[in-house]
C-alpha cells in the first residue's frame, strides 16, 4: 500500500470512529471547536434562538442611545439628515409616504437584537456587549411605543413574549403579478391609438451634474 | 507640435452634452453635421505622431489601464441617495460598454458598511448549524473543491427603484445602473455543505459577510444545493475587494442583497432568520400597506443602452441601437423594439452567447432622418414572462414597493439628437 493509500484509509477509519453519519468526501477544512463557533455565532431569530444570556431596561439603554447612536439616528430615533428614522411612522404603510420603522414595519424584535449587535454603531460595529444590546432594544421599544414604563427590562426570558405590530403585514411572493402575455403573443403592431408623454426627468432634474441637489431617497 | 493630441471625436461629443443640459439649440443642431477631414490633425495626408514615434515600452503600466481617452468611463454615484459613502451605491455605465460581459472595474458598488478590506490568508469560511460537523476552511482548502465557471448577471433589487414614482433620472447608468454580469470561478455551495453533512431537519442556510454590515441574509436550502456557488474569481482574476475579496456568495437570478460579500459563514438552520435585510429592506410594500416578503427571483427586463440620455445619437442615417436583457427566471427568448413609443414593434436580434441567468445583447438597425423618436424594449423569457410596461407594474404594486421595478424603459430622442428619460401613455 502506499503511503498516500494508507494515509486515506486511516483518515477513513477515524472519520468512522468519529461518527458514521459525517459526510465529508474531500477531507477539507477543520473542525471548528465550540469556542470558534460561538464566537462568530451572533445572529438571532424570531424563535429567540441565538439570543445571549443578560438584559437591560429603557432607562440603561436611553443613556447608551445618547451616547452611540442619536448623533445619527436623533434622541428620539427621529433620523437626523439623510440617517434612517427608528421611530414613528405608525398607521403610514398605505400611505402616499409610508414611513417604515422598527415600530411601523418592522415584523420581529429579533431583528433589532441581530441586526444592533452585528452592525451598529455604524463605524464601531459589534463593540456593545450583550446586556448593552438588550438596553439599547428595550429603549428602541419605548421610543416606538411599543413599552411605556422607563423601568421596563428586555431579557432572554421575556424577549419572545414581546410581539410587533406588523408581523402580519408580510406575504410570500407572488410574481409574475403583471399580464403574462407571451403564450397569446404580445401585439406587434397599432398597439395602441396614440402614444403622449406623460412624464419627464427634466421636470425633477436630479440627475447628477444636472441641476439641483436633491430627491426622494430611495432607501 | 505637441506629442498629445485631442481625440476629436470626443470633445465633439462632450460639448454636445454640455450643451444638451444647458437646452442650447443651435449648438445641438450643429453638432450633429459631420466633422470636416481637414480639421483633423493625423488624417491624410498627415502623418499622425503615434504613427511616427515610439511608444511607452512593456511595464509601463504592470496591471493595464483603459486608454485615457475612456477616462469619462467611469462608476457614477447619486450623492444625494444616501446618507454616506460607506452606504452607498454607485452605478455601471451601461452606454458605454457592449456585449454581455461587464468589466470588473465598472461593476456597481453597493456597500453598507465600506469595501471590507480583508487579508486573503487571514479569510476564514465557517460552516455550523445544523451540520454533522462544523467546518472551517481557509482559502487554501477552498481552492482544493473542484470548481465550475459560469456567467451570471447580478442584478440589485433596487435598481430602477427611483423611477416608480415616474422618470426621475436622466441616463441608463443611473436608471439602470445597478445590473452587471461576469464570469465567476467557484466552488459549488453544494459541494461546501456536503462536506460538513447537512443534518435531515436542514431548510435554510444564513450567509454572513465579513464587513462591518455583518451582513445576513436567509437562502433557502434547495436554492444553496441547486445553483449557488462559492466564488473567488470573476472574469479570470481575484474577485475586487468591492465585490467582496477574497470570497463572496453567487445566487444565480436573485437579488444581489443575497451575494454575501467577504463570505465568512453560513449557518444551516431549520427556518429563516428575517433578518434586517430581508424585513425593513428588500420586502416590497404593496398600496394596501401590506407587502411581499422573500421576493427574491429577478424578473426579465431589458434597457436600450445606445441611444440613451448619455448616449444621443449624433448622426442621421444609418444608426444602431444596443441594449441588454436578462431574466433571473432563465434565458432571454426574445427582444422587441418600438421606435413610436410602443404602437409598433419589432424583433430586435440577440447577438452573442445565451447563458443562463446573465446579460444578452440585441441589436437594431434603423434609419434615422432626425425625427423624434419614443424608443422602448420589451423583453421575453425562457419562462413565458414578457417584461411588463410601468403602468402594468402600478396597477398591482403601486408606487412604494421601491424594489423590482422591471418595467419597460422609454426614452424620447429629439430631432437634434438629445434624448430625455419620459413615460408614454
Ligand atoms: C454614524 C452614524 C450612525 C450611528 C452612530 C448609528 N447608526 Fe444606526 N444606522 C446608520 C446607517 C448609515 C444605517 C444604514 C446602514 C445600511 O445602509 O445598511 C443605520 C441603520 C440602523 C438601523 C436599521 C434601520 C432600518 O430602518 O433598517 C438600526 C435599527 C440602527 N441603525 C440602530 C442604531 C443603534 C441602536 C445605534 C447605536 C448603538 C446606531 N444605529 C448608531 C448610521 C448610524
Amino acid at each position: 500500500m502506499s503511503k498516500l493509500a494508507r494515509s486515506i484509509a486511516f483518515a477513513g477509519v477515524l472519520a468512522l470512529a468519529a461518527g458514521p453519519v459525517f459526510a465529508g468526501t474531500y477531507s477539507l477544512g477543520r473542525e471548528a471547536a465550540p469556542v470558534e463557533v460561538s464566537a462568530w455565532d451572533i445572529d438571532v431569530r424570531p424563535d429567540g434562538q441565538g439570543l445571549p444570556e443578560g438584559g437591560g431596561t429603557v432607562a440603561d439603554g436611553e443613556i447608551l442611545f445618547q451616547e452611540r447612536c442619536a448623533a445619527c439616528h436623533g434622541d428620539f430615533g427621529e433620523g437626523l439628515d439623510r440617517w434612517p428614522v427608528l421611530a414613528g411612522g405608525q398607521g403610514t404603510l398605505a400611505g402616499e409616504n409610508p414611513v417604515k420603522t422598527i415600530g411601523s414595519y418592522w415584523p420581529h424584535l429579533s431583528t433589532v437584537f441581530d441586526y444592533v449587535r452585528r452592525a451598529m454603531p455604524f463605524g464601531d460595529a459589534q463593540s456593545l456587549v450583550p446586556n448593552e444590546v438588550y438596553a439599547i432594544t428595550a429603549y428602541l421599544l419605548y421610543l416606538n411605543d411599543v413599552v411605556e414604563d422607563e423601568d421596563f427590562e428586555l431579557n432572554k426570558a421575556n424577549f419572545t413574549s414581546i410581539k410587533l405590530e406588523n408581523e402580519g403585514g408580510f406575504m410570500a411572493d407572488d410574481r409574475p403579478d403583471t399580464p403574462n402575455l407571451a403564450k397569446s403573443a404580445p401585439c406587434m403592431t397599432d398597439c395602441k391609438p396614440e402614444v403622449v408623454i406623460t412624464k419627464r426627468a427634466r421636470v425633477l432634474d436630479v440627475t447628477p451634474d444636472g441641476g439641483d441637489e436633491g430627491g426622494p431617497a430611495i432607501d | 507640435m505637441s506629442a498629445t493630441k485631442k481625440n476629436p471625436v470626443r470633445t465633439t461629443r462632450r460639448q454636445f452634452l454640455s450643451a444638451a443640459a444647458g437646452g442650447g439649440a443651435a449648438v445641438t443642431a450643429q453638432s450633429i453635421l459631420p466633422v470636416s477631414a481637414a480639421e483633423i490633425e493625423g488624417l491624410p495626408p498627415e502623418v499622425a505622431d503615434w504613427s511616427r514615434y515610439l511608444g511607452e515600452g512593456v511595464d509601463a503600466y504592470p496591471y493595464g489601464q483603459p486608454s485615457k481617452f475612456e477616462s469619462h468611463v467611469v462608476r457614477r454615484n447619486v450623492p444625494w441617495l444616501t446618507a454616506s459613502v460607506e452606504s452607498s451605491i454607485n452605478f455601471t455605465p451601461l452606454h458605454e460598454l457592449d456585449g454581455i460581459i461587464t468589466p470588473n472595474g465598472l461593476c456597481f458598488e453597493r456597500h453598507h458598511a465600506g469595501v471590507a478590506e480583508v487579508d486573503p490568508a487571514e479569510h476564514r469560511l465557517m460552516i455550523n448549524g445544523l451540520v454533522e460537523k462544523p467546518l472551517i476552511f481557509t482559502m487554501a482548502d477552498i481552492l482544493r473543491f473542484p470548481r465550475t465557471n459560469k456567467v451570471f448577471f447580478l442584478e440589485c433589487a433596487a435598481n430602477s427603484g427611483m423611477e416608480w414614482r415616474g422618470a426621475q433620472l436622466n441616463g441608463c447608468q443611473f436608471t439602470h445602473g445597478m445590473v452587471h454580469c461576469v464570469m465567476y470561478t467557484g466552488v459549488p455551495l453544494k459541494l461546501v455543505l456536503q462536506e460538513a453533512g447537512l443534518k435531515t431537519n436542514a431548510k435554510w442556510i444564513m450567509p454572513e459577510g465579513a464587513d462591518a454590515a455583518g451582513m445576513n441574509r436567509s437562502v433557502p436550502l434547495d436554492k444553496a444545493l441547486d445553483d449557488c456557488l462559492l466564488a473567488f474569481k470573476m472574469n479570470g482574476e481575484a474577485l475586487r475587494p468591492e465585490q467582496g475579496y477574497p470570497l463572496r456568495l453567487v445566487v444565480p437570478g436573485w437579488e444581489g442583497n443575497m451575494w454575501v460579500k467577504w463570505l465568512r459563514r453560513i449557518e444551516v438552520g431549520d427556518q429563516p432568520w428575517h433578518t434586517r435585510e430581508e424585513t425593513s429592506k428588500y420586502t416590497d410594500l404593496l398600496e394596501d400597506g401590506r407587502s411581499r416578503r422573500f421576493t427574491w427571483a429577478m424578473d426579465c427586463k431589458s434597457v436600450i443602452t445606445n441611444p440613451s440620455p448619455q448616449a444621443p445619437l449624433l448622426h442621421k442615417g444609418h444608426n444602431v441601437l444596443s441594449g441588454m436583457a436578462w431574466s433571473g427566471r432563465g434565458t432571454v427568448e426574445r427582444v422587441d423594439v418600438s421606435l413610436d413609443g410602443g404602437r409598433n414593434w419589432r424583433h430586435a436580434r440577440i447577438d452573442g452567447p445565451s447563458f443562463d441567468k446573465a446579460v444578452h445583447r440585441f441589436y437594431f438597425e434603423f434609419d434615422w432622418q432626425g425625427e423624434p423618436l419614443l424608443l422602448q424594449s420589451r423583453a421575453i423569457d425562457s419562462t413565458g414572462y414578457v417584461q411588463p410596461t410601468k403602468d402594468e407594474l402600478r396597477a398591482v404594486r403601486g408606487t412604494n414597493s421601491i424594489y423590482h421595478n422591471n418595467g419597460v424603459q422609454t426614452w424620447h430622442v429629439r430631432a437634434g439628437g438629445e434624448v430625455e428619460n419620459v413615460e408614454v401613455s
